[in-house]
């Protein structure tokens, strides 16, 4: 039985992290100086750089805010952007987590700032840790996110796969299961339409994948990197069917977008690309903005399938690497949790990847730092974009339909 | 023999996948007949299953993942070179398209 830190809203946590967030790029600086010196891994630094407003930033900052991973947060504002702290700061509070709020141009600048910053991470730390209470956590109420990184000719055939199965055993154990990024799922949307729990629901995952073609058409790319054809993936649609292997083969339950928290247990699908016509640039400009994205959406932590070699963590829930291609596995064999490359030397099946992608799910769960944690590996990228709500027929579990 | 070089992921596909570096001229088995290797191929890359000519869609899981724009024989290295997507363009860091073809 897994054990998880209990928030006012009934969530568990399977961290009990201290944050940091600079609230405009003006105040990174002092921001990034105060978790320097404090030099502990559960205090993290996480942000968003623009002064202009906007609703799907503010959105994701206050669900990472309001994660359950998170047990308190100092905010470091320069003073005249437009982010609007005291919201944030509120939020924060009506959660029952304790929240200070420094502005740099009242306290009196740099200096000052991070003196008055580290006394306010102490006092958040230690009311952080005076709350966290540990509680029986089951599997049904874990949030586990999928995303392929630096993908190449191995990932659609081993780690992508295996943790499709993996995601088959937590949809069946209740966990809820989140898969994304419709730019890497052109060409399987009619594939993934029939897997929907409504007819409704699958012509909105069409019109999802629609929506991503049109937008990257507009961006002149695909979701395609050098490094990936390097790999020996061809089209933006043979990365397509390798990533989609990540999901399953689970019914698809919903289709929710960044920020917004799933019902209940199941697979679902986030629609990272906006909505209207493209403003901000790429929908994601590397694969930390998906990362936070899900988290965003309540992850505890996300399975990362790489075949190239990605060596990220994140910051607030950890990521668990599984690595595809043996070659990279044995060349960056410091940066990766799971091989699964060792399918294609006939040392191990798909079944019995999947098992332990399962188990390491459950064990760092229960609290195993993974090898980008224990590196100290903390990313957070957080930029522009517009969003719709999700449409009536996107959740319809929720709405009243039955499986 | 130890674990092969090439495998099929379904039995419709016309490209085999690579599983251990081939070097040019060593011989490879595709659907039980040995032959040498045209050229090299790195772990990841595809390989024709038959001879293929431009315009024929290339099918590997089972699906299309683009058309032949250039012929390859059987057993040569299919990539950007010879093949494109039928959705939208790949690029390169040298090239930000298909088009230098």
């Amino acid at each position: 039985m897994l054990e998880g830190y209990l928030r006012s809203d009934g969530r568990k946590g399977v961290r009990n992290v201290v944050l940091v967030a600079y609230l405009v790029e003006c105040a990174h600086h002092v921001a990034r100086r105060i978790v320097d010196r404090i030099d502990d891994p559960d205090v993290q630094l996480i942000g968003f750089p623009g002064c202009y407003p906007n609703a799907y930033a503010a959105k994701v900052m206050n669900a990472i805010a309001t994660h359950p991973n998170v047990g308190g947060i100092v905010l470091v504002s320069l003073g005249c952007e437009s982010f609007d702290r005291e919201g944030l700061g509120e939020a924060v509070a009506a959660s029952g987590r304790p929240v200070e709020t420094l502005v740099i141009q009242e306290v009196g600048g740099t200096k000052a700032t991070i003196a008055a910053g580290l006394a306010a991470v102490e006092r958040v730390r230690a009311a952080a840790a005076d709350a966290a209470a540990k509680v029986p956590m089951a599997l049904d109420e874990l949030v586990v996110a999928t995303i392929c990184g630096g993908s190449d000719g191995t990932s659609g055939i081993t780690a992508n796969p295996a943790v499709g199965r993996a995601f088959d055993r937590l949809v069946a154990a209740g966990a809820t299961c989140i898969f994304e990024e419709t730019g890497e799922l052109v060409g399987c949307e009619g594939v993934m339409a029939d897997r929907a729990v409504t007819p409704e629901l699958g012509r909105e995952i069409v019109a999802c994948v629609e929506k991503a073609e049109q937008y990257y058409r507009v961006m002149g790319f695909g979701s395609f990197a050098p490094g990936n054809a390097e790999g020996g993936l061809t089209t933006q649609e043979e990365k397509s069917m390798g990533a989609y292997s990540k999901s399953g083969s689970s019914p698809i339950s919903g289709i929710v977008k960044p920020g917004d928290r799933p019902p209940s247990g199941g697979l679902y699908l986030l629609d990272v690309v906006p909505d209207g016509e493209p403003r901000f640039g790429f929908p994601n400009i590397s694969d930390n903005a998906e990362i936070v994205e899900l988290i965003a959406c309540g992850a505890h932590l996300t399975l990362f399938t790489t075949g190239r070699g990605s060596v990220v963590g994140s910051a607030i829930a950890p990521v668990i690497k599984v690595c595809a291609n043996p070659e990279t596995a044995r060349r960056l064999a410091d940066d990766m949790d799971v091989n699964a490359g060792r399918i294609l030397e006939g040392a191990a099946n798909l079944a019995e990847v999947g098992d332990e992608i399962f188990d390491r799910v459950i064990e760092v769960a229960a609290g195993r730092r993974t090898v980008s944690e224990e590196l100290g590996h903390q990313e957070f990228i957080l930029t522009y974009k517009a969003f719709d709500p999700i449409g009536p027929s996107c959740l319809p579990l929720s709405a009243g339909a039955t499986r | 023999m130890t674990v092969p070089s090439l495998i099929l992921l379904h039995e419709e596909d016309n490209v085999l996948v690579c599983v251990a570096g081939i070097a040019a001229g060593e011989t490879i088995v595709i659907d039980g007949a040995a032959l040498p290797a045209p050229e090299a191929v790195a772990v990841g890359h595809k390989v024709a299953r038959r001879a293929l000519g431009p315009g024929d869609k290339v099918l590997k899981y089972g699906a299309p993942i683009g058309s032949m724009t250039r012929p390859a024989e059987l057993g040569a290295w299919v990539h950007m070179h010879n093949m494109k997507s039928d959705y939208i363009a790949t690029h390169t860091r040298q090239t930000l398209s298909e088009d230098k073809h």
